[in-house]
């Protein structure tokens, strides 16, 4: 028992920051209807570049963030314009999904030569302490990684539903067509899209270079949680992704926790096949992929 | 069939059998035997990727499937002509396609990006068993297959010929699916799924088949590798880079074709042997190989064969316009060859 609520503390905590990298990816969805097999790829290049800016200048990661964030962002607006938008319409859905895995592929190729291919980790100062809560652990890393994500997807849902932008990214994810016809230039709202999607990304990498080891194959592990996270919340689902995100954290955590480390990679793959027999447009999916 | 078909595919197994006649070293029978892996390989994933338009990202999980199918049947056994593990490559195909159906019947039941979420996650999932069932796979620890007892001069012979076979029967195999309503099937599934649907085509039969067979080949081509190999790593026998590399091959090639993914194979696997001389780091040639995919998608996103072919159907075409310009009547439609065009059944 004692280790099953362990296993939700840290589940929920870790969630956040999933939360956060499968946001991005299910707003990428929901704009350009592309699947984006690299949103792994740049949460490990932020942590390198988190990294970077920890061991040369001694920033803290936290407040490495902003600037990550605005490079990532740049970066995914540039793979928007470079590499996406010149295909063609009647087959982009199946090229893009090649296009974002060779996008990841030259991530992991780049980051590996210039950081070399074994473990590094972000050592702060404070990496290693914990609050003792009754008889439970909470690492202080972990609590300000939760409310650091919180904070972040915040901004996210106001940048969405209070600003001119965001109502342009709403009207494209609920209708394309419409929406062009309105007067929202699409194909502008695609590359600020995708780096939005770049930028939470970068957010979340400060965090998971803090919280885990990282090599530039990271990403792999990284691909299939997310998909699991955004199938499960409903793709193009921004709050669905959030909820996922804590739901598949926690309940990797627990058998992390109670059966075994080893199988918890396992529990996304078993999410992921039961939303797919029951519900397939995931939890907060709608039908024509319209919600936000 | 035609007879240009006919003397084509005779011609090319000719050279294929004759080949290591002529004394070739083994470093180039070695560089062949993995040629034909991809190009077999390659052209499983053309059934379901290039026809019906499904990108599997998942093969390399089934190539991994297969390769401990083997390993497994062949568990701590001496081998007393060598040929046994060739002779049991029917069944690792059929654990493979097996292990493929139930995954397309559930992953193939909505779009695309669905599909490859599935088969992309399958893979990581197969890679994350390999690694943590070490009694059944060694773990990171590797599992060894039974020493192929051939002779050091001959080694390589064996492997050669079952892979010619193998890419023999995947060639075969494609060139009836392509002269059948399966092939239409699939083709009218990439054009226009609901349509397809619409005249009566069995969607979710026809591609959960394609898959099935597609996977089921590829495992056999794993079981091969590993018999080849005789040690096998998780990290080598499931990478990522093997979905890549099938992928890239057909893409370069021509996807819905028959010869595409073979032309692709040769000048990948050639170009990569090539590279891993050259820039000997395994880094340098991720992005090479990066590069080259994100090039190829976005100036030749059609494949080799298509593009060339298209180019020499728009002379041809001309000609015969201008030829019919001079008679009265004037140029006949050529719809009817647009439409046997989008089943490859021109030049290539």
């Amino acid at each position: 028992m004692h280790a099953l609520v362990q296993g939700v503390i840290l589940g929920i905590l870790t969630g956040g920051v999933y939360a956060l990298m499968a946001s991005g990816q299910t707003l990428i969805f929901g704009i350009m209807k592309v699947v984006n097999l690299a949103q792994g790829a740049m949460v490990i290049m932020a942590a390198y570049l988190a990294y970077q800016l920890f061991t040369t200048f001694g920033v803290d990661p936290f407040l490495a963030i902003p600037i990550t964030t605005i490079l990532m962002f740049g970066l995914g607006v540039g793979v928007e314009l470079l590499f996406l938008r010149p295909l063609r319409r009647e087959d982009k859905s199946e090229l893009s999904l090649l296009v974002t895995f060779a996008v990841a592929l030259l991530i992991e190729g780049v980051l590996s030569v210039t950081w070399g291919t074994t473990y590094r980790s972000i050592n702060a100062g404070y990496a290693n302490s914990s609050w003792t809560l009754g008889r439970y652990q909470i690492t202080v890393v972990r609590f300000w990684a939760f409310v650091l994500s919180l904070v972040a997807l915040g901004l996210l849902f106001w940048l969405l539903n209070r600003t001119r932008f965001g109502r342009a990214v709403r009207a494209t994810v609920q209708n394309p067509e419409s929406a062009r016809l309105l007067g929202v230039e699409a194909q502008w709202v695609s590359a600020l899209g995708f780096g939005l999607g770049a930028a939470t990304a970068a957010a979340a990498g400060s965090v998971y270079g803090l919280l885990y080891p990282f090599t530039p194959g990271s990403h792999y592990d990284l691909i299939s949680r997310l998909l699991s996270i955004v199938v499960l919340g409903g793709l193009g689902s921004v709050g669905g992704a959030v909820v996922a995100g804590v739901i598949v954290s926690t309940s990797s955590a627990v058998v992390a926790a109670t059966i075994s480390p080893a199988w918890s990679e396992m529990t996304f793959f078993i999410v992921l096949i039961l939303v797919l027999l029951i519900r397939p447009r995931g939890l907060f999916g709608s039908v024509n992929r319209g919600a936000i | 069939m035609s007879i240009p078909s006919v003397v084509r595919g005779g011609v090319f197994v000719a050279v294929l059998v004759t080949l290591p006649m002529l004394g070739l070293q083994h470093w180039f029978l070695n560089l062949l035997v993995f040629v034909l892996m991809y190009a077999t390989m390659s052209s499983s994933w053309n059934l379901v990727g290039g026809f019906a338009g499904y990108p599997s990202l998942g093969h390399a999980g089934f190539f991994g499937i297969g390769a401990y199918t083997l390993a497994l049947i062949f568990k701590d056994q001496v081998l007393a002509t060598g040929y046994e593990p060739f002779l049991l490559l029917p069944l690792v195909g059929l654990v493979g396609a097996l292990v493929g159906w139930p995954i397309a019947l559930i992953s193939m039941r909505t779009r695309a990006d669905v599909f490859a979420i599935v088969t992309i996650t399958f893979l990581f999932v197969v890679q994350t068993l390999a690694f943590n069932l070490h009694s059944l796979t060694g773990g990171s620890q590797g599992t060894a297959l039974p020493i192929p007892p051939f002779s050091a001069a001959g080694f390589e012979l064996p492997f050669y010929y079952v892979m010619v076979g193998l890419l023999v029967f995947t060639m075969g195999l494609t060139f009836a699916t392509m002269r059948s309503k399966l092939g239409l099937s699939l083709v009218s599934i990439r054009a226009d799924e609901d349509k397809a649907r619409g005249v009566g085509v069995r969607v979710i039969g026809v591609k959960v088949l394609a898959f099935s067979v597609s996977v089921g080949i590829t495992s056999m081509v794993g079981a091969v590798w590993a018999y080849y190999e005789s040690f096998i790593y998780p990290q080598f026998a499931v990478d990522p880079l093997i979905t890549i590399a099938m992928v890239l091959m057909t893409f370069l090639g021509g996807r819905g074709t028959l010869w595409g993914p073979v032309l692709g194979a040769v000048i990948l696997e050639s170009g990569q042997q090539l590279l891993t001389y050259q820039l000997g780091a395994v880094q340098l040639y991720l992005i090479a190989y990066a590069l080259i995919f994100l090039v190829i998608i976005l100036l030749l996103p059609r494949g080799i064969l298509p593009t060339i072919e298209d180019r020499l159907r728009l002379r041809r075409r001309r000609r015969r316009t201008a030829a019919a310009a001079a008679l009265p009547g004037g140029p006949p439609s050529s719809n009817v060859a647009d439409a046997a065009s989008m089943l490859g059944r021109g030049a290539t």
